[in-house]
């Protein structure tokens, strides 16, 4: 098995790039000041946003839970420290679009106390699902970029079998070191969440894959398994190309296997998680504490001590640029992620997220070539490690054919921008491709809803109907009533003049008033009689 | 003699498959039109009659029937345009210059200060998306509303609204890249 694991295969395409990330790993990790306020959005991962559990004015601790996970997809935030709820509601948040979104802001009081935390010395005491559900309630999702909840990668279901637990620590893109500073200081806390997520899917091996650039951090993983005497756990390095880390990059490279399109790693008995990952699964389990801070890399050429630190969930990203030297006088760009799947930031006032690994500060770049025509050269075709057609993507999802782009799998490209590197016309390909997904995401949603509509108008037209329904009904009902009381009315007409209640009522009524006008009658008569003889 | 023979051979066949034709349209019946039904799926929903029929399914008929062109719906857009010349293989038409461009999402919303109670908006929504009661304060389930505005004509008080949809990050899509119309066409 050794021998198998240890030949590595090719995955398709790829590109050899400047990693420039010797300019951020100069110096050690430093702790991001505790800043005086904390902006925590409500939404940091893949799936639906946390139910809030504070209001505004509460005091919290650090660590507290201040939003549980909705649904089965989501996951738990916290109170990256201790402090007071000022506000709730829509700051601008981490996105390509520069849209607000409901966030949490806490005025911290500096104190920065702990909540009371629950650690667990032996987790081999544990169940498997007890600890699966401590990395649930850390609020512990993906931190390689994609931030999808870790407990529910860990629970691939009853019928799936994981046998490889892969351990990313390629960090194949230009300028970001944050794995790579994480893996060199703490490789002991790596590999400890290494054997946890081993032990939770109950996996037969792990490989730790780290790409060849980073000898320190090879160094201390290996020794770090050396001194455990771990035999189950095996660190890769693996040639540096980009996007070996890549999820299904990876997984060829290592295991020359390929992830179904459409299907994922669970399905060829494999998981993959990111080194900071398998960090915060260990703080999570052996220290008992949740996912609020993380490595953050601040580099660029636009920066001027450029270097990575420990901040904390919710710092805004002006504040972090402050204490790493302050923006150069050339800068142009701020980017947040790397070069090529990074996108731009509008402005600084901006919170760091659970999923955001660096912070890229580019100066007045040279004037950027303009886009020409596709000249069908195919260069894209040979760099892209997804095996697309990304001139056909492009022609097509230019053209908004919507189906026939899903037809060259648009939705198996993991827009890693190689194509659009390699494109002699500057063709900003991926963007068209996100646009096309987009696209297609919204259309499905207008359908569900059109759907919906169509569903409450049919209710309703169906309802409108029966009501009128009724009514006739209960017309139809009441006029037969009623000519029935008529019919039986007439045929015992003669009868009821006799008897009629009614008009003997009257009468007596009548005749008890003659009968009163003539007792008055004689009364007065009497009357008269006696003072006449008076 | 042979003639005889062939002509009540061919009688017979024919009359053979006239009984099977006629039985499997009796087997096979097909419930209302299938035609209609897929046109209705394409169409938005929305219910508001600015095709000048009125609701989506009459206006599914009357495209099924001939009566209607596939450009008649604006808040389809080109898209459902597109889509319905696809499904029905004719070519695609031009939308009216005002409905070219993809068309806003909207919902209302009720003043409720205003609002007097009176349940006309509530009777004329065709999707039972305002909630409310006599001389009760109206209001609009905005998830449930298809912005086709029709509840706006009977206010007796003026007090419905429309307003835009905002794009919230999870609905956000990403623009079209711009075109360099300098550079020479392919």
């Amino acid at each position: 098995m050794t021998l198998i694991s240890q030949h590595l295969w090719h995955f398709h395409g790829g590109l050899k790039l400047p990693s420039h990330k010797a300019i951020s790993t100069a110096q050690p990790v430093t702790c991001a000041c505790l800043p005086e306020k904390l902006v925590v959005p409500l939404q940091q991962h893949i799936g639906e946003a946390g139910q809030l559990l504070v209001e505004v004015g509460d005091s919290v601790l650090r660590g507290q839970m201040l939003a549980e996970s909705a649904s089965y997809i989501s996951a738990p935030i916290h109170a990256p420290t201790s402090g007071r709820i000022t506000d709730i509601g829509n700051y601008p948040i981490a996105h390509p679009s520069g849209l607000t979104s409901p966030c949490i802001v806490i005025e911290a009081d500096g104190k920065d106390q702990w909540c009371e935390r629950q650690p667990i010395e032996q987790p081999r005491d544990y169940s498997p699902a007890e600890l699966r559900q401590r990395v649930r309630d850390a609020g512990i999702v993906g931190l390689g970029g994609a931030a999808f909840p870790t407990s529910v990668k860990l629970n691939p279901g009853p019928d799936t079998d994981i046998d490889t637990l892969i351990i990313n620590g390629a960090e194949c893109e230009p300028y970001i070191s944050c794995d790579d500073m994480l893996m060199r200081e703490h490789a002991a806390e790596v590999i400890s969440g290494c054997e946890l997520i081993q032990y939770i899917v109950s996996a037969d091996r792990c490989l730790v894959a780290v790409e060849d650039n980073k000898p320190i951090a090879i160094t201390a993983l290996k020794a770090e398994i050396k001194k455990r005497g771990l035999d189950n756990i095996q660190l890769i390095s693996i040639p540096t190309l980009y996007p070996t880390g890549g999820e299904k990059q990876l997984i060829k490279v290592l295991t020359h296997k390929e992830v179904p399109s459409d299907g994922l790693p669970s399905d060829i008995g494999i998981l993959m998680q990111n080194v900071a990952t398998a960090y915060a699964v260990h703080n999570a389990i052996y220290l008992g504490e949740p996912l609020i801070s993380r490595i953050v890399t601040l580099t660029g050429k636009g920066i001027h001590q450029p270097k990575n630190m420990w901040v904390r969930i919710g710092t805004s990203i002006a504040e972090l640029v402050q204490q790493a030297g302050g923006y150069h006088k050339d800068a142009s760009r701020l980017i947040l992620g790397g070069p090529m799947m990074g996108f731009s930031l509008s402005h600084d006032d901006i919170p760091i997220s659970k999923a955001s690994n660096c912070i890229l500060v580019e100066n007045s770049s040279p004037e950027q070539a303009a886009t020409m025509p596709c000249i069908r050269c195919g260069a894209c075709v040979t760099v892209c490690p997804a095996q697309l057609l990304p001139q056909q993507l492009y022609w097509h999802a230019s053209s908004k054919n919507f189906d026939t782009v899903q037809d060259y799998h648009l939705f198996d490209c993991i827009e890693c921008g190689c194509c659009a590197h390699v494109c002699p016309s500057h063709i900003p390909l991926v963007q068209y491709y996100r646009f096309a997904k987009t696209e297609i995401w919204n259309q499905e949603r207008e359908r569900i809803k059109s759907d919906h509509a169509r569903q409450r108008h049919d209710f309703r037209q169906a309802r409108l109907a029966r009501e009128k329904r009724e009514r006739e009904e209960k017309l139809r009902k009441k006029k037969e009533m009623l000519e029935k009381k008529k019919r039986a009315e007439a045929v015992d007409g003669k009868k009821a003049d006799q008897t009629d209640p009614k008009k003997a009522a009257i009468e007596a009524a009548m005749k008890r008033v003659q009968d009163k006008k003539d007792a008055m009658k004689k009364a007065d008569a009497s009357a008269s009689n006696t003072e006449k003889q008076k | 003699m042979s003639i005889l023979t062939a002509v009540i051979t061919l009688a017979v066949i024919a009359t053979l498959f006239g009984l099977l034709l006629g039985y499997s349209s009796i087997k096979f019946h097909v419930e209302g039109d299938p035609v209609v039904d897929k046109i209705d799926a394409l169409l938005p929903q929305t219910q508001c009659g600015q095709c000048s029929y009125p609701g989506c399914r009459p206006y599914a008929e009357a495209i099924a029937g001939g009566e209607a062109d596939i450009n008649q719906c604006p808040p389809g857009g080109e898209v459902t345009m597109l889509a319905l010349a696809d499904l029905l293989g004719v070519e695609p038409q031009p939308l009216d210059a005002e409905h070219a461009d993809e068309p806003e999402k909207t919902v209302v919303y009720i003043d409720e200060q205003t609002c007097i109670g009176c349940t006309l908006c509530i009777q004329a929504c065709p999707v039972d998306a305002i909630l409310g009661a006599a001389k009760q304060m109206h209001t609009i389930i905005e998830d449930e509303c298809t912005g086709c505005d029709l509840c706006i004509p009977p206010c007796p008080v003026d007090c419905i609204y429309i307003k835009p949809v905002k794009p919230e990050p999870d609905s956000w899509r990403w623009p079209l890249p711009e075109k360099n119309h300098m550079a020479p066409r392919a």
